[in-house]
């Protein structure tokens, strides 16, 4: 069994197993990797590094994907308004 | 309509003069179904975070296909040049392509453009080989400034974004179109559809439109309303129309009169 180790994940805390890549925090996730920007420290990481980028102690990542908008839009991935 | 009359920028060809945006809409369905009403093939999108909580959440992406619609990711939201261009960077990374609709904003008010920030932005974005296509305010000398940096398209504002105001200065917008040889997208400001029609009439080459269309009572009959309004707005353009006159000139002949 792998160490469990703390991560940030769109903000929030979540544990982590050591050694778990990108590839596997979204499948884990079941979001779809072809669909999202992955930002790893600030760092927007290359889709096709997802597998070979694992995940360390205190690790922030960000997940984005595309939402309904037009000009100006805030809120979370459920095309709604503010 | 006419299918020979194609929009290219950047080597990118659209069939569509009508540009949608996707946000403030009920739910996906109605979206879909609203952007399929405006005959528009290119669809601007936001870019968030994932819902990684509520993964039953469906995304637009199942709705709107990528192979259909060029979609147009934009910096809505943004305040600083750091921010826009973090956020071109994470749609370039989440997408298919090197097009981004730019956005710095300079108030939560107004929503007007930061055009000093929005140059900065722009700068950047295209030495990083990004397509950027600017909002930006109906000033005609950032326009240029715009173009002379490298952009391809401009996309001056007709007023405040999900203001309904329509076209507050026509004549800083054909000065624009004037003397800039790029193509221009009015964005922003539409209310309905003679406002759209307007534009094109001045010559815009697209009009880009989001809350005219999604706050409408009935979203998909004013997105139909709208792919009309931008048609005949381009072919009377084309068409020419008559100068104004003050005072009347017959049209039936006089000769033949009893």
């Amino acid at each position: 069994m792998a160490n469990e180790i703390q991560i940030q994940v769109n903000g929030e805390p979540r544990g982590w197993r050591e050694g778990g890549t990108v590839a596997d925090l979204l499948s884990d996730l079941a979001v779809a990797a072809e669909r999202v920007a992955v930002e790893l420290n600030l760092e927007i990481l290359d889709r096709k590094d997802f597998g070979q980028r694992s995940l360390c102690e205190g690790d922030r990542v960000e997940i984005l994907g595309f939402i309904g908008g037009g000009c100006e839009t805030k809120g979370e991935s459920d095309g709604r308004e503010r | 309509m006419d299918a020979n009359d194609r929009l290219t920028i950047a080597g990118h060809e659209f069939r569509s003069r009508l540009w949608v945006g996707t946000g403030k809409y009920k739910d996906f369905a109605e979206t879909k179904k609203a952007i399929e009403a405006s005959g528009a093939d290119v669809v601007t999108v936001a870019v968030r975070r994932v819902n990684i909580t509520d993964r039953s959440k469906e995304n637009l992406l199942d709705y709107i296909d990528p192979k259909k619609y060029t979609i147009l990711p934009n910096t809505a939201g943004c305040y600083t040049v750091e921010d826009a261009v973090r956020y071109a960077r994470l749609a370039r990374a989440a997408g298919i392509s090197d097009l981004v609709k730019l956005e710095v904003l300079g108030d939560e008010r107004t929503l007007f453009p930061d055009t000093a920030g929005l140059i900065e932005a722009a700068k950047i974005l295209i030495k990083e080989g990004f397509i950027v296509l600017p909002y930006t305010n109906d000033d005609p000398i950032v326009a240029k400034k715009l173009v002379d940096i490298g952009c391809p398209a401009v996309m001056p504002l007709a007023a405040p974004i999900g203001s309904g105001l329509g076209i507050r200065n026509p004549y800083n917008l054909k000065i624009i179109m004037e003397t800039v040889k790029v193509p221009i997208i009015v964005d922003a400001g539409v209310g309905t559809a003679s406002d759209a029609a307007l534009a094109m009439e001045y010559g815009a080459d697209a009009v880009l439109m989001n809350t005219a269309i999604a706050g409408a009572q009935h979203p998909i009959a004013m997105a139909e309303a709208m792919k009309y309004a931008v048609y005949a707005g381009r072919l009377a353009y084309k068409a020419g129309r008559i100068p104004r006159k003050l005072y009347a000139t017959a049209s039936s002949p006089i000769e033949g009169m009893l």
